[in-house]
């Protein structure tokens, strides 16, 4: 073969092994950092997750849950094989909800009726063959006693409350004196 | 006439004053070097210092209340020189009184909240004991009340 054509062979091969052999980057995963929720109230904890790949029906999402002051990490949500299995005999036990959809990139959960032992550290990991590299994403959940007000809610609805009140008393009895006063003169003039 | 005119305004005036200066100053309960207030709570020792008051909800309806009835008895003083003005003669200044009654009333809601629920916000010590503030407080509730029911007696004359 002539050197030219050995030439465009190999770069036509160079490129096609370009093409053939494309850069896999790892799969990102997403979560919010802190999420705060109040006692017995219910929290969404949303892992969004994006993957050069296509959604394969081997993909997998696992939470885990690490409790605050704990070195344990236990496993509490699994999906794979299109087919979500929630913890029922753990901490979680009747508590989660699977809020999410693999084809839409989206891996939620969400908790109900926290509890103050709720508070920690929760980690998503999703895995999309054949693209499994990649760091999973931790959420830390804070559990409020209660809803602490603001300073000043109750002192500005008082002062409002009772001045609306007080306002809309006079105005009423200014009203129902007017229209007495209008009744009694066209009445006396009935009259004369 | 003129002289039962001034007098009126006078009490109303007093009143007023004993309003503000409770509510404004900082002397509701006093412990030896230390007055808790609506407010804040100031420490007079080696050095004088002030922080603010606890965000309870109690103390702020306290506050409310005061706010409110000094905001009364200021709107009644206005209207008072209205109606002497505008009222037929023989009228009675009846919306003056409304507004200095219920400012009476709110000063003795706010007082009375004060002296019930205080334990919530201050730990009480044993020489723990109700500061100048608190008594005018007390001391305006009957003088506006006072002040309201001859309002709303007091005919208009010339």
């Amino acid at each position: 073969m002539s050197p030219r054509a050995t030439r465009r062979l190999l770069l036509a091969a160079g490129l096609l092994a370009a093409l053939g052999v494309s850069p896999v980057s790892p799969i990102h995963v997403y979560t919010p950092r802190e999420v705060y929720g109040t006692v017995g109230s219910r929290v969404t904890l949303s892992c969004s997750f994006w993957s050069s790949e296509w959604i394969s029906e081997d993909i997998s999402i696992t939470w885990h849950f690490q409790a605050e002051g704990s070195r344990d990490s236990i496993s509490i949500f699994h999906y794979a094989k299109g087919q979500p299995y929630i913890d029922d005999v753990g901490t979680f036990k009747e508590r989660m909800e699977w809020a999410g959809n693999p084809r839409r990139r989206d891996g939620s959960i969400v908790i109900h009726s926290l509890e103050p032992s709720d508070n920690g550290t929760f980690t998503c990991d999703v895995k999309n063959p054949p693209d499994i590299v990649g760091k999973s994403s931790q959420v830390t959940l804070y559990v409020l006693e209660k809803v602490p007000t603001r300073y000043g809610v109750v002192l500005g609805s008082v002062i409002g409350g009772v001045l609306l009140l007080v306002a809309v008393l006079v105005a009423l009895v200014y009203v129902t004196r007017y229209c007495w006063r209008r009744r009694q003169a066209v009445l006396q003039r009935r009259l004369r | 006439m003129l002289l039962l005119l001034l007098g009126i305004i006078v009490l109303h005036v007093t009143v007023l004053v004993l309003l503000f200066v409770s509510t404004i100053v900082s002397q509701w309960l006093v412990n030896g070097e230390h007055a808790a207030d609506l407010w804040q709570n100031c420490t007079s020792g080696a050095s004088f210092h002030c922080l603010a008051s606890s965000s309870n909800e109690w103390l702020q309806a306290v506050q409310a209340m005061m706010i409110l009835s000094v905001i009364f008895s200021v709107l009644s003083l206005f209207l008072f020189f209205c109606q002497l003005f505008t009222l037929t003669k023989g009228g009675r200044f009846y919306i003056t009184g409304v507004f200095q009654i219920l400012a009476g009333l709110c000063v003795m809601s706010g007082a009375a909240i004060f002296t019930v629920r205080h334990t919530d916000w201050h730990q009480a010590s044993e020489n723990t004991s109700y500061g100048f503030a608190y008594i005018l407080a007390w001391l305006a509730f009957p003088l506006a009340l006072a002040s309201g029911i001859i309002y709303v007696i007091l005919r208009k004359r010339e």
